[in-house]
């Protein structure tokens, strides 16, 4: 009962995309009827979806490698994002040297890094891993760390009165009731992800969607650039649907 | 089953600077429920929490022992007020969590059978959020007697319920408790009077035993010797004892 009232929820809340989406565009196309400004600047939404017919090869193949620099990015941030709460949970030594250099990494603003990756890690898949990961590692671990930092004391005084050693307890009471925190996180990586793709092939590359706005820009195709930019907001929509449905399905307990 | 372990504790509980209690002495009866019954806030917890092992906010200084000697903290169950139900796992995984953080050898079968004894055969596989209040509470209970302990320690586990579903689960405590060595705080005089063997009142100035004069509990809801001596309780608590 519970799980089709949240299929009933998130079905209103597609149509209310749907609605909004729908009402942007046609403003937007209104805009540019009204102030006839001229495609290379402000090219109509009608534009961008014929741009976006005729080339959908070409952002298809962009997109793709789009899509693989963010999902690898996306496994390996989590991955290292949550084994480093993990390690400040479990080790006073990480808490107390691991988290100020966290809270500190934070004030450097990645998009910064993006040449030096580049120069590092060369034009091609690697230097925007490393961005995204860079860009999703502080959310995931810092939401994960606070679940698991916040687990309910009388959850912990049952676990103690059963005798569970610290590991035992980790694993099967703090973890699990940290899940709806560290899902807050996932939700805000499958956002950022894409941005630190993007910003890597802004930079310098030869493939992705990124890229091919660049080229498009400098080619003055400015309704190829909105199309590309289209598919990228799709693509993000999709994946935080996605990863929103998959905590969803883990946490469906915690409401 | 192991069975028939008698608990004394005696000293003083310190905060800081600051005095708690001083003197303190209580002993639980092997195999009886002894009851703590006092105002919110006036500590019943803090005592029951040092005799679980649990954090209690206070210092004691002083003595827990068992009339075998043996540890007592090894060899107690606890049950708080809130169910304390893990609402990522089922009833029965509930049922087995001690086993589970143990890393012993887990007994579906046993727990199947305590899940039943508590009257939720049908909902073994439910999770929390699909129990009412009084349902947890039985989980729980089937989850303290999973534990197999010789020693029980309740914190207020009825109060969150309503009249009928109290007075449901303090006849199927008591009832799958025997045997056991049962300590209940509570502040509430008349499941106090009707669970008793041994009764505590507890104030600022600390333990006062009192003594009931009616049959052995499980005491009947509308016994008029049970309905006086909870009079007389609630008198004594109004006075400050």
């Amino acid at each position: 009962m519970q799980s089709e009232r949240i299929d009933g929820a998130t079905k209103t809340r597609a149509v209310d995309l749907g609605v909004s989406i729908v009402l942007i565009l046609i403003v937007w196309q209104i805009m540019v009827w009204i102030t006839a400004v001229p495609p290379y600047i402000l090219p109509g939404p009608i534009r961008v979806f014929n741009a976006f017919m005729n080339n959908a090869e070409l952002i298809t193949q962009h997109g793709l490698v789009t899509a693989t620099e963010v999902l690898i990015g996306l496994v390996i941030g989590t991955t290292f994002g949550a084994l480093t709460a993990l390690y400040m949970m479990i080790s006073n030594t990480a808490r107390r040297f691991v988290m100020p250099v966290l809270v500190l990494s934070q004030t450097v603003p990645v998009f910064a890094l993006a040449p030096m990756l580049t120069l590092w890690l060369g034009y091609g898949l690697g230097s925007k891993i490393a961005m995204t990961i860079l860009i999703i590692f502080f959310p995931v671990a810092s939401t994960f760390y606070d679940g698991l930092r916040t687990t309910p004391n009388g959850f912990l005084d049952l676990a103690q009165s059963m005798r569970a050693t610290p590991l035992r307890t980790l694993v099967y009471v703090r973890v699990p009731a940290a899940l709806p925190a560290l899902a807050s996180g996932l939700r805000l990586a499958a956002v950022y992800a894409p941005i630190g793709a993007v910003i890597g092939e802004w930079v310098g590359a030869s493939r992705g969607l990124g890229y091919l706005m660049l080229l498009a820009n400098g080619r003055v195709k400015i309704d190829l650039m909105f199309a590309a930019l289209m598919a990228l907001c799709g693509f993000t929509i999709l994946l935080r649907a996605v990863i929103g449905r998959i905590c969803n399905r883990i946490n469906h307990w915690a409401g | 089953m192991t069975s028939g372990v008698g608990v004394r504790l005696s000293g003083t509980v310190l905060h800081g600077d600051q005095c708690l209690f001083a003197g303190l002495s209580l002993e639980l009866t092997a195999q009886q429920w002894t009851c703590l019954l006092g105002p919110s806030g006036v500590g019943k917890s803090t005592l029951l929490r040092l005799l679980a092992g649990l954090s209690s906010g206070g210092e004691f200084s002083g003595k827990i022992v068992a009339d075998d000697g043996l540890c007592v903290t090894d060899r107690i169950a606890y049950m708080a007020q809130r169910d304390l139900l893990f609402p990522w796992l089922n009833v029965k995984q509930n049922v087995m969590l001690g086993q589970r953080l143990r890393a012993t050898t887990t007994d579906g079968a046993r727990a199947d059978a305590l899940i039943r004894q508590v009257g939720l055969a049908e909902h073994i596989d439910k999770r929390p959020h699909q129990l009412s209040g009084g349902m947890r509470q039985r989980a729980a209970l089937a989850r303290t007697l999973m534990e197999d302990t010789p020693i029980v320690l309740l914190d207020e586990p009825f109060s969150a319920l309503d009249a009928r579903s109290r007075s449901d689960m303090q006849e199927l405590a008591f009832a799958v408790l025997q045997g056991k060595t049962v300590l209940l705080v509570t502040h509430d005089p008349a499941e106090a009077v009707r669970l008793s063997h041994h009764l505590y009142l507890m104030s600022g100035q600390g333990l006062v035993a009192q003594t009931i004069k009616t049959a052995a509990p499980i005491r009947a809801v509308d016994d008029p010797a049970t309905l006086k001596a909870q009079a007389d309780l609630l008198l004594t608590l109004k006075s400050g004892i």
